[in-house]
């Protein structure tokens, strides 16, 4: 399953949730102002390195660019395009998007 | 003179008036429309020759961060209109300490010089405002 999460980690309790409810080996992409969490020093990062031990997570590099955080992601996170977020929503079985 | 203005008193001397306005930016830049909207108003409010603050608590630290580039998402990177403000005699920006630190963010990170305040810091300046605007 994808789970897509596009609010900011310290905003809004959506990255909880997905982080909380995703069962391992899955997938969790995070578009728009979610990339926040895949940035060092964020308050997030424990939170999402403990994630990353059982599921895939991805982030969309053109809104890590456009927020100028593409100098700090965290190391093992996997950067996609808009070409690799429609791959993962074809390959997956279901998609949840935490609004 | 109340009937030609709606039934408003208009004050004489008002043009004289300057009070303290604080512009609040709690949002991150592009996933959604308040921190471009904020800077809108906040330069329309410079020909007015008030007394501006603006302050950036929460994600709206990220405003301010430097190396912003927007090409692939189609958007308007308006990050350098912060540099801009300097030219409208708006010089006084304000960065919660506690918020750019939760973000893992330096002063040196910023595209502008700020004034670094803590929470009690920033509470008292709060205080002191006639006028405070979120968004």
């Amino acid at each position: 399953m994808l789970h897509i999460v596009n609010k900011s980690p310290l905003e809004r309790n959506a990255f909880d949730g997905a982080l909380r409810m995703a069962k391992p080996g899955s997938t969790i992409l995070l578009i728009e102002d979610a990339v926040y969490a895949v940035t060092k020093g964020n308050k997030a990062e424990g939170q999402l390195k403990e994630a990353m031990k059982n599921c895939s997570v991805c982030a969309l590099w053109p809104d890590l660019e456009a927020r100028g955080m593409q100098d700090t992601v965290i190391d093992g996170i996997k950067q996609v395009d808009y070409n690799g977020f429609v791959d993962l929503v074809a390959e997956s079985k279901s998609v949840m998007s935490w609004l | 003179m109340s009937e030609s203005t709606g039934g408003i008193e208009m004050e004489e001397d008002m043009s004289g008036t300057v009070k303290k306005f604080a512009f609040i930016n709690r949002k991150a830049p592009y996933g959604t429309i308040y921190a471009l909207e904020s800077l809108e108003v906040v330069l329309i409010s410079a020909a007015f020759d008030q007394d501006v603050s603006l302050v950036f608590a929460d994600d709206g630290v990220y405003q301010l961060k430097k190396g912003q580039a927007t090409k692939a998402v189609g958007m308007k990177n308006f990050s350098p209109t912060y540099r801009a403000l300097e030219g409208y005699d708006i010089e006084k920006l304000y960065v919660e300490k506690e918020s750019m630190e939760a973000r893992g963010l330096t002063a040196d990170d910023l595209i502008v010089d700020v004034e670094v305040l803590d929470a009690a810091e920033m509470a008292a300046l709060l205080e002191e405002q006639d006028v405070v605007l979120s968004f």
